[in-house]
């Protein structure tokens, strides 16, 4: 897709022949991120749509409880050392951010007033700042008001190394400053096209000043707020238990009218997936369950028991396989998978095509993922019918057979394929999860009957996702030939997720397999656009550069796409709720509301 | 009591009849005596067959383990899948003979192994106190209070590639998870058997064998140690149904056999969420852990009657 | 006696030390770190990991880790959790009760189960009675309990509706209800762990009773004439208790140590559930914690069942 076609789509937009929604579709099947889509539609002026989420209580309270299940318990709650979703998504309840993400990745005014544009002067025409105006007489759960200094002083307190935050790459390039009361200005080091990200979203929550200046640098672990959040949101804190529960009650002094609507809120966490599936669904002891990875026939049968049903939405993450472009059998300098060799047979673009078809994402799709994962043939996310015809999927054993064949790769007596004495035999990993082993069994299977011998072997997930250094079983290291797992991309800015192709980003035992680039695949061109992109402010042509990088990858079958995972989640059958792909799915837990009838 | 007397006395009759024959050799009584607990000899022959079945079966039920259908996904037992298919359409009784394989020969001997390290450090200990069983106690409270999943980790981290190396990927992964799991269970039988002999050895007969100028060799094999077998025994079987299950857990952690290989645990385990949908799933892998459970206890009952003929039946 | 637990007591400060030992070079051999989550997420930086590691101390040396670890123990100080970013002791206080409670109730449960029906069994081998314990405690101890849980989720809370299969820790009734509610959620976890130990040391104390009812001095007490009930009660049940003991000294700590699997399944916060989160989140000092203090369990206990054995058969001379 070239930039001219991208330029053709958005004045549609802006003419009214094509609806907002079907545009972000479209980037987002295109690679992209509905946020970048946003970024676009704004950057060219289009009025961006309110949300489609219709909040119909007329007052504040009386809702009751909102109880949740999370199987993964929350364990922190200060959003600067959230370290999974689990404690993000705990942290939202009580800390806003000054806008977020909704549903349909339109960015949300939260703590601002309104949203930067080129218009009202919040954006830079060079790129290099951003100015936020902010909501007025936003109160902190105890009655101290939220002003600008609470907000530069969350850049001070997360750009400080020695506090350790994992938000510290969103704000250690940045500088904000207070030019009033209620108006920050967010400079830039370099032009940023991306300028959504300090202060937004998951990483943008906001932490009192008065309670936390401190606790800043060295001593941040010592903040009594780390576990007691005092924040702007719709709900008080009123207990933690790490690892078990987290409850609040109803702000009565939230800054949006008539919210939020239940009176006491209750995120209890542990167990499993599917018995929380259950809980909602079945016995109806909960109103939401919290990221179900569970097979969708079981999902089925528990909808049965009409309680509550499954909600699917949309944003997400991608199910791939990765194909080692390096030989993870020779042993280079106490490395293996070293950039100095080459993958014996993997580099033969033959076999890689052939790989490509023996991948049955049709069955994976239906029989295992069903609405949870759906067949797909690009990196990036999208849902079948707007895929590109370039990067159509197929299963075709025949096929991949012929293609075989042609490359001179012959059948040996053991059934095994070879050539010039090396046999097509691989070592197929991942981490340990249901779906997963399913997975390796039916792309085994399909290559048993190509001639190509596959190796099961899974990993424990907590050694599979370390960063050990040691333990030559992390994905990072990829001592292997084919490796599966999910990569999300829950980030706004596609430019975190597509440096994992970038080839200075190689992942090699000279930066203790920390590179990105796990595939250790490298094309100059690729490079060349991701550089490009880097600083085009443009954000339509910045689009165009994404989806050639995307192509880059898939055409030369660097990864082989599975499914699409959209995040799912079991919602008791009364409880309305807006959920976004591109946030934290509390993001909005102010206008969550249960149906009387 | 009243329903064993009579068995008692005919065993007490032949018992002193036999003492009157010396030209049958100690084998054959030994044999004798088994037979005679008709139980012992039931379970010794389904345990058998049983064993036959996952030997052979594989050869004469030439299904496929890995061999998915999805027009026959989670059918009940039927003639063309015996036991019925799972959520991939895989045949049941195909995996459960192949599993089965696994299952029973880690069951077995990871309970071998925990049995002997316990007896013998139990035993040692119990017989020599001091210090010896001070350090042994030590040693046993070690394993008792290590967290066996961190442990687990670091084994499979240094012992997997060597091992594998050296006897091959099954040989080592079989060898590894026998040791691990064996390795793990041994501090409770060493535990019960200790305290045995520490009331043992102060009881009349052993007292009396003492006096007669025994050595402490004999002393334990002939007359503690029989003595003392009775909790030995019944370790064996829950360590048994225990290590079944925890070779499947093993699997998770990337330690045991890779985890599309069905053992009997393993089938559990995957079954368990479909438990609602489709019960043939776990109920075959469930009967066939009962079953070795059951005929490994009874066949353990009559081989301790084999070795202590004073066994009230 | 008293010479003897001083001597014990002293001995064991050493073998608590030896195990500390082991402990800690287990767990910093064992792979992983508790910042790996980080990893797989683009936006945080690797100088993030590389700064928390340093932050807290994990790149020091073992031996240096260990002593700073044993002399904060000694003050009192059990450490910082890497993960909840808060004190180990509060970790460990707040999930103490519902273990002690959903885990001792269990226990004594499977007391309550193992010695009537192991004795009774054991007076009557091979009876109907007999046959029947054992054929239930066989199908107990060979179904795991992760699968015997959700087969009393299914029934008793999802087709019959009558039991809460979450547990919680935040009962909002108060009085009387309180503790309606909490004895109702506690059943499931409680019977299955109950159930799944009652099994095993049902056969135990079977055949520990088997073993003494044929030895001489019983022969001798049902000779003199002592009624049958006074005979089991006097004679066989105060020798048979030896491994029972030891059993139950064995699985004591284990009331700390909480239950894995079912704390899983029904959500009970539990220390068990504490230690395999932080286990799998390589949260090390929470896991030493939980397990040098299950450790001092284990060696407390070992000693008192040495103690309870000489109380049981006087000929057991305490050297």
């Amino acid at each position: 897709m070239q930039e001219q076609t991208l330029r053709a789509l958005i004045a549609q937009v802006k003419d009214g022949t094509m609806s907002r929604r079907a545009f972000t579709r479209q980037m987002v099947a295109l690679g992209l991120t509905a946020p970048m889509a946003w970024l676009m539609l704004n950057h060219a002026g289009v009025a961006a749509a309110a949300a489609k989420f219709e909040y119909k209580p007329t007052k504040a309270g009386g809702g009751g409880p909102l109880k949740m299940l999370f199987w993964q318990a929350p364990t922190l709650l200060n959003p600067h050392f959230a370290v999974g979703t689990k404690d993000q998504e705990a942290a939202r309840i009580f800390y806003e951010p000054l806008a977020g993400w909704d549903a349909e990745g339109n960015l949300t005014a939260f703590l601002a007033a309104e949203l930067p544009s080129t218009e009202n002067g919040g954006l830079a025409k060079d790129g290099m700042s951003v100015t936020w105006k902010l909501k007025q007489g936003v109160k902190w759960h105890d009655g101290q008001p939220f002003t600008a200094e609470d907000v530069v002083f969350n850049w001070e307190y997360a750009a400080d190394p020695a506090t350790a935050c994992v938000t510290v790459a969103t704000y250690k390039d940045i500088k904000a400053e207070k030019l009033d009361d209620y108006t920050v200005k967010v400079t830039f080091k370099k032009p940023t096209p991306f300028w959504p990200d300090p202060f937004v979203g998951v990483r943008g929550m906001l932490i009192p000043k008065h309670l936390f200046a401190d606790y800043k640098g060295a001593k941040s672990r010592d903040a009594p707020g780390n576990l007691k959040p005092v924040g702007t949101g719709p709900f008080k804190f009123v207990d933690f238990k790490p690892g078990d529960l987290v409850t609040g009650e109803r702000n009565p002094d939230y800054h949006v009218k008539n919210r939020p609507y239940f009176d006491t809120i209750e995120m209890k966490g542990g167990g499993d997936a599917v018995s929380a599936a259950r809980a909602v669904l079945q016995t109806g002891e909960y109103d939401y369950a919290w990221n179900l990875q569970v097979e969708d026939e079981i999902l089925k049968k528990l909808e049965d028991g009409g309680k509550g049903q499954v909600v699917i939405v949309e944003g997400g993450s991608i199910e791939h396989i990765q194909l080692n472009f390096t030989d993870p059998w020779t042993e280079i300098d106490g490395e293996k998978a070293s950039i100095k060799t080459k993958h014996p047979t993997l580099s033969d673009k033959a076999v890689r095509d052939a790989l490509n078809l023996l991948v049955d994402r049709g069955s994976v799709e239906k029989y295992i993922y069903g609405r949870t994962g759906v067949a797909t043939a690009n990196f990036l996310n999208n849902p079948p019918r707007f895929c590109s015809k370039a990067t159509r999927w197929e299963f075709n054993v025949d096929k991949a057979n012929q293609i075989l064949d042609a490359a001179g790769w012959k059948r040996g007596s053991d059934g095994v394929r070879e050539k010039d004495g090396k046999k097509l035999k691989y070592v197929y990993q991942t981490s340990i999860n249901e779906p997963r082993q399913k997975t390796q069994a039916i792309v085994k299977q399909a290559c048993q009957k190509a001639g190509i011998d596959v190796e099961l072997k899974s990993v424990t997930s907590s050694v599979y996702f370390s960063s050990d250094v040691g333990n030559p079983d992390t994905y990072t290291h990829f001592y292997c030939d084919l490796q599966m797992y999910t990569t999300t991309m829950t980030e706004p800015d596609p430019a975190l997720f597509m440096n994992q192709f970038a080839s200075w980003e190689v992942a090699t035992k000279d930066n203790k397999w920390q590179g990105r680039d796990i595939t250790r695949w490298r094309n100059e061109e690729y490079d060349k656009a991701y550089r490009d992109a880097e600083g085009e402010l443009d954000p339509v042509k910045r689009a165009a550069l994404f989806i050639k990088m995307n192509e880059l990858v898939v055409g030369d079958v660097a990864v082989i796409p599975v499914v699409y995972r959209p995040n799912v989640r079991a919602v008791e059958s009364k409880l309305k709720l807006s959920l976004s792909g591109w946030d934290n799915d509390m993001y909005l837990v102010s206008d969550w509301y249960r149906e009387t009838s | 009591m009243a329903g064993s007397t009579p068995a008692l006395l005919t065993a007490d009759a032949r018992a002193a009849r036999e003492g009157l024959a010396p030209q049958i050799s100690p084998a054959l009584d030994a044999w004798r005596r088994f037979r005679r607990h008709r139980l012992a000899v039931v379970s010794a022959v389904i345990l058998l067959a049983m064993t036959l079945a996952v030997a052979f079966g594989p050869a004469l039920w030439p299904v496929e383990i890995n061999d998915i259908d999805f027009t026959a996904r989670l059918q009940p037992p039927a003639p063309a899948h015996p036991l019925g298919t799972d959520d991939l359409g895989q045949d049941l009784l195909a995996r459960m003979l192949y599993g089965g394989r696994i299952s029973l020969a880690v069951g077995l001997a990871a309970m071998v192994v925990s049995l002997i390290v316990g007896t013998l450090v139990g035993a040692v200990a119990g017989i020599s106190r001091g210090s010896i069983d001070a350090a042994l106690m030590w040693l046993t409270d070690l394993f008792l209070s290590l967290p066996q999943l961190p442990l687990l980790l670091v084994i499979i981290y240094l012992f997997r590639d060597v091992l594998k190396a050296v006897v091959g990927p099954e040989g080592g992964v079989f060898i590894l998870v026998v040791a691990v799991i064996g390795g793990f269970r041994w501090m409770p039988v060493a535990r019960l058997v200790r305290a045995q002999f520490l009331s043992l050895r102060e009881k009349e007969f052993v007292e009396a064998a003492r006096a007669l100028g025994a050595s402490t060799t004999r002393q334990v094999m002939r007359h503690i140690l029989p003595n003392a077998l009775g909790p030995v025994i019944v370790a064996g079987t829950i360590n048994v149904a225990d290590a079944i299950i925890a070779e499947s857990t093993l699997s998770f952690l990337g330690l045991g056999f890779p985890p599309d290989i069905p053992t009997w645990g393993r089938l559990l385990f995957d079954a368990k969420d479909y438990l609602d949908i489709a019960p043939h799933w776990a109920l075959f892998a469930g009967a066939a852990i009962f079953l070795a459970v059951l005929t490994i206890n009874f066949v353990g009952d009559g081989l301790r009657d084999v070795l202590d003929p004073r066994r009230v039946m | 006696m008293g010479r003897y637990l001083l001597r014990r007591l002293l001995i064991a400060v050493p073998s608590l030390i030896g195990i500390s030992i082991v402990l800690f070079t287990v767990l910093a051999l064992a792979p992983g770190d508790p910042f790996g989550e980080l990893a797989t997420n683009p936006a945080v930086p690797p100088e993030v990991r590389a700064a928390l590691r340093a932050q807290f101390g994990m790149d020091d040396p073992v031996l240096e880790r260990y002593f700073h670890w044993l002399v904060a123990m000694l003050r009192g100080d059990w450490g910082f959790s890497f993960v909840s970013r808060v004190d180990v002791d509060r970790l460990i206080w707040q999930r103490l009760p519902a273990t002690l409670f959903v885990i001792g109730s269990s226990q004594i449960l499977a007391l309550l189960i193992a010695l009537p029906v192991g004795v009774y069994a054991a007076t009557r081998p091979y009876s109907l009675f007999d046959q029947i314990a054992n054929t239930f405690a066989f199908i107990g101890f060979s179904l795991p309990t992760f699968f015997t849980g959700l087969l009393f989720i299914l029934l008793f809370s999802i087709d019959l509706g009558w039991l809460p299969f979450v547990y919680r820790s935040d009962l909002s009734a108060t009085g009387f209800s309180w503790w309606w509610e909490e004895f109702r959620q506690a059943i499931m976890p409680v019977a299955v762990l109950g159930m799944f130990q009652g099994a095993s040391w049902t056969r135990y104390v079977r055949s520990a009773v088997l073993d003494v009812i044929r030895l001489d001095y019983v022969v001798t007490a049902r000779a003199k004439g002592l009624r049958e009930g006074k005979v089991v009660l006097k004679h066989v049940v105060r020798n048979a208790l030896i491994p029972v003991v030891t059993l139950v000294a064995l699985q004591m700590p284990t009331i700390f140590g909480g239950a894995i699997v079912t704390e899983q399944i029904f959500r009970v916060p539990g220390i068990g559930s504490l230690l395999i989160s932080s286990i799998l989140a390589n949260d090390t000092p929470v896991i030493m914690a939980v397990t040098f203090v299950f450790a001092c369990l284990v060696i407390l206990f070992n000693l008192i069942a040495d103690v309870l054995y000489g109380w049981l058969d006087p000929r057991i001379a305490y050297r």
